[in-house]
């Protein structure tokens, strides 16, 4: 398993024919209304680059920089061309030749190590008093909560981060019925660290339906964070040690969006086989195994009644890009206790794009003002989704906003 | 002409639009020296001004300078408008996106340059109003860019092209200085008409910065169907059939039997072998109007070789069938790696004619020929797909062009119905328009902007 160079992309970068229809999905060119921000300029840009017509002077980098890898100029293009695939490949081929930066350098070299994770993420549990008082002196140096904090503190709310993490919460195996799929649980930072009580709830699922699940301790990030720090080193260490992690798994279930792209779109760039064609979205399994009927069901309490919720969907990048749109509303629509509303902009991105964030706040947060009208108009209750970080910035977009309403997993619907 | 730009006039630019705004890296010159033609020139300098002001006060220094500067909206042309071909400056209008005004008792809309033609569309019609022009790329392409290439659309066979809908402009000329032509009113006969003179200038004449739309009410409701031929001929007597039959639809989009064979594998809807053309009518108003145009034109064409139509029930049926159409561009490359796409115009009774001719050229040049387009209106896209790598066939795909040229001239048509002529068709402008002519258009370029700064190299042949 090893990441394509630049050049390999030569011919699939031919096929963009600069036609401009990205421009229509482009988050970070509906903001900026630029050229360089878009699918076809940064093209133009790693293609120059990939024929070494232009160096990688500072220049070309700011660009290349500004993209959320969410993947909507994909689904705009009429030749598919995978601009997030083609971007990830110019800035490793950057990072290989000049370096991350020092920022880029602390969020690859945290994600991609378990170990630095859980110290982080357990500190930072810990220091959570410290943390909102500003004083940054017990979260360790290596710590990506570190470099987060000015951005963190300049507005930004995160959610609490609980001190005891997934895989503290759940053994690495729970036994199943016979006859039936082994599912391999990968988790995700955002559901072992921020979230955990989503991915417990998934388990549980899972588990209640009678698959066998594995939730190996010694997973670790999908690799997005390092890929789109152009780390390409990182990202095929933590293939391999993901799939070294699932080599039992029949099927792998992932309930972060993110995490589905990294570990399906990446890996099947980079040739990892035994993930290929194995990865399925937590709602698209629900779906493809027909646990919809069965779940409903079970949800069906005689005697208690509750009062409808009123919930809007939010499309995560990673899910619309696949074509996984309908799915999570039909799981919806289905939930007796769940009215579903749909909202103006329901797929616009919601300016998060992970790494994006960090690097480009103020650019993240004014992608996101662009979802307050819809979300305002839909009255709902609850904005619904199913990315930890879409879930981070709808919370804070709403927060922010001063909406009366929050935002939450899929998983927590049912 | 300059070659470079020296250190003091780029901070005189930059003084008056910031210099976020005035780019002159590498990176930036290379991600604004292309459009939709696949072509590149590089520019020397890149601006994003923000107002009319801005753009007089730029022109004011190109026209000291004698720079060219070429005028760019979303740079999704397909004849080469947007290309900085003599260098200079690539002022781009993307910024000046905002809808200044929606008058709801005039129907009228003024707008900037910037304005993605879509956005515009769907705010108009958010209060009842419409705005009929619509390009394909009408999702990502600028209304400044539409009224620079006179843009149509499969709707305009009813409702007319962009020019219908400019009512008054502002402008900025050569030489910076700024004033208004046109006006608010649908009538207007006060001097020269410098408005519709501008529509379809391509850039070359003056750069717009402001314009005044007219609307229309929007139409109540839609009927849309998907019309399958046995034979082209069918397709093309049941267009003739439709029109003779005194009905204008509000759209008349054909498909040739090559393009479906591209589509036929990807089409959501079922494209039996024997359909060899299709047709998608839409009829629009209130809704007994369009339900009742649309049994009449079910009547009219089906004596043509007619297969059998789906009408669509819901707005979701309806997207089916125009997923068909859009179907189309992507599948094309199967039939090679290389397209000429061109737009010819024929008055809509030499629609057969027509397509007649482009089955010779196909045969006499050995190359493929998709075509498919705004039958209503005469208006064929014409692919020529080939692979450029490939020993004589850049020469017989060159000769091909040619051809379907000289036939849509002779058949009283045009070499372009939407797309502009820019630097791509430039060489054949004198197919068509007849040296006295050309020679006035010359004169009315020279007028405007003596020095030839404005988006030069365009529409004309070189002397």
């Amino acid at each position: 398993m090893k990441n394509p160079e630049l050049a390999d992309y030569r011919e699939v970068m031919r096929q963009c024919v600069k036609c401009g229809a990205c421009q229509a999905k482009c988050p970070a060119y509906r903001l900026t209304r630029r050229e360089g921000a878009v699918a076809r300029g940064k093209i133009a840009l790693a293609q120059a680059l990939a024929d070494g017509e232009i160096g990688i002077e500072n220049t070309l980098l700011p660009d290349l920089d500004f993209c959320l890898l969410c993947g909507g100029c994909a689904t705009a293009c009429p030749n598919a061309v995978p601009t997030p695939e083609i971007v990830a490949a110019a800035r490793r081929h950057i990072g290989a030749q000049r370096g991350g930066t020092t920022l880029e350098h602390g969020i690859s070299r945290l994600t991609a190590s378990p170990k630095l994770m859980k110290m982080a993420a357990k500190t930072a549990a810990a220091g959570q008093s410290i943390l909102s008082g500003f004083s940054s002196k017990s979260i360790p140096a290596e710590s990506g909560l570190r470099l987060r904090l000015p951005q963190a503190m300049a507005g930004r709310l995160l959610p609490r981060i609980p001190h005891r993490n997934l895989f503290d919460r759940l053994p690495e195996k729970i036994a199943g019925q016979p006859g039936k799929p082994t599912v391999g649980f990968f988790a995700g930072c955002g559901l072992t660290y921020l979230f955990p009580h989503i991915g417990e709830k998934a388990v549980a699922l899972l588990t209640r339906f009678g698959y066998e699940v594995i939730i190996a301790k010694s997973q670790g990030c999908c690799g997005i964070p390092a890929a789109s720090c152009g780390d390409g080193a990182a990202v095929e260490r933590l293939a391999a040690r993901n799939v070294s992690a699932f080599k039992e798994a029949d099927v792998i279930v992932t309930a972060c969006a993110s995490c589905f792209s990294g570990i399906g779109d990446h890996y099947r760039a980079m040739g990892v086989v035994d993930f290929t064609g194995k990865v399925v979205e937590f709602s698209d399994f629900l779906l493809r195994e027909k646990l919809l009927g069965l779940m409903a069901g079970q949800q069906e309490r005689p005697g208690e009644i509750r009062p409808p919720r009123r919930v809007t969907w939010h499309d995560p990048c990673h899910l619309k890009r696949h074509g996984l749109t309908s799915g999570p509303r039909k799981i919806l629509k289905a939930l007796p206790d769940v009215e579903l509303v749909e909202m103006a902009g329901a797929s616009l991105c919601c300016g998060l794009g992970g790494s994006f964030s960090l690097k480009h706040y103020a650019a993240s947060k004014a992608i996101g003002t662009e979802k307050i009208a819809g979300l305002t108009a839909s009255k709902a209750e609850y904005v619904v989704t199913a990315c930890p970080g879409c879930l981070i910035q709808l919370q804070d977009i709403i927060s922010q906003a001063g909406l009366p309403m929050r935002a939450t997993h899929l998983v927590e619907m049912l | 002409m300059t070659t470079s730009l020296q250190p003091k006039q780029i901070a005189q630019l930059e003084a008056i639009v910031g210099t976020e705004n005035c780019l002159t890296a590498g990176a930036d010159r290379l991600t604004h020296a292309y459009d939709a033609t696949q072509r590149r020139y590089l520019p020397h300098l890149v601006v994003y001004p923000n107002s009319t002001e801005e753009v007089s006060r730029i022109m004011c220094l190109a026209h000291a300078w004698r720079l060219p500067v070429t005028p760019r909206g979303a740079g999704s042309g397909f004849s080469g408008g947007a290309l900085p071909v003599m260098g200079g400056i690539v002022l781009v209008l993307t910024r000046m996106n905002r809808i200044l005004e929606i008058d709801r008792e005039n129907f009228i809309a003024v707008v900037e340059p910037g304005v993605v033609t879509a956005d515009f569309q769907r705010q108009v019609e958010s209060l009842g109003l419409f705005y009929p022009p619509d390009p394909a790329s009408k999702e990502f392409c600028t209304l400044g860019g539409n009224i620079a290439e006179n843009a149509g659309g499969p709707r305009c066979l009813k409702y007319g092209v962009t020019r219908d809908y400019v009512l008054g402009l502002t402008v900025v000329s050569a030489q910076g200085e700024v004033f208004r032509c046109g006006g608010r009113t649908l009538k207007n006969v006060v001097g020269y008409d410098l408005t519709h003179l501008f529509v379809g200038s391509e850039g070359t004449l003056a750069i717009v910065t402001a314009m005044t739309l007219r609307l229309l009410p929007k139409p109540a409701s839609k009927k849309t169907m998907l019309a399958q031929f046995a034979s082209i001929g069918g397709a093309a007597r049941a267009v003739t059939g439709i029109i003779a039959g005194k009905i204008i639809p509000a759209t008349l989009e054909f498909m040739d039997a090559a393009t479906l064979s591209c589509v036929r594998d990807r089409s959501p809807i079922p494209l039996p072998d024997q359909c060899k053309a299709a047709l998608i009518i839409e009829t629009d108003g209130d809704a007994v109007h369009a339900e009742a145009q649309m049994a009449a034109i079910a009547a009219l064409i089906a004596p043509h070789d007619f297969l059998g139509g789906q009408l669509a029930a819901t707005s979701e049926e309806a997207e089916r069938i125009w997923q068909v159409r859009r179907a189309i561009s992507p599948s094309l490359k199967q039939l090679g790696p290389d397209k000429f796409n061109e737009d010819i115009v024929v008055p809509r009774a030499q629609l057969p004619d027509m397509i007649a001719a482009l089955e010779e050229i196909a045969v006499r040049f050995q190359v493929r020929i998709v075509n498919f387009g705004h039958a209503g209106d005469g208006n064929i896209h014409v692919n020529i797909m080939v692979d450029l790598s490939q020993d004589g066939v850049p020469e017989r795909a060159r000769q091909a062009v040619e051809a379907v040229f000289q036939a849509a001239v002779r058949l009283g048509g045009s070499i372009s119905g939407e797309h502009g002529i820019g630097t791509v068709k430039a060489g054949y402008l004198g197919l068509e328009i007849d040296p006295v002519a050309m020679s006035m258009m010359r004169r009315v370029k020279a007028a405007f902007d003596p020095d030839n700064i404005l988006n030069p190299e365009k529409i004309f042949p070189p002397l």
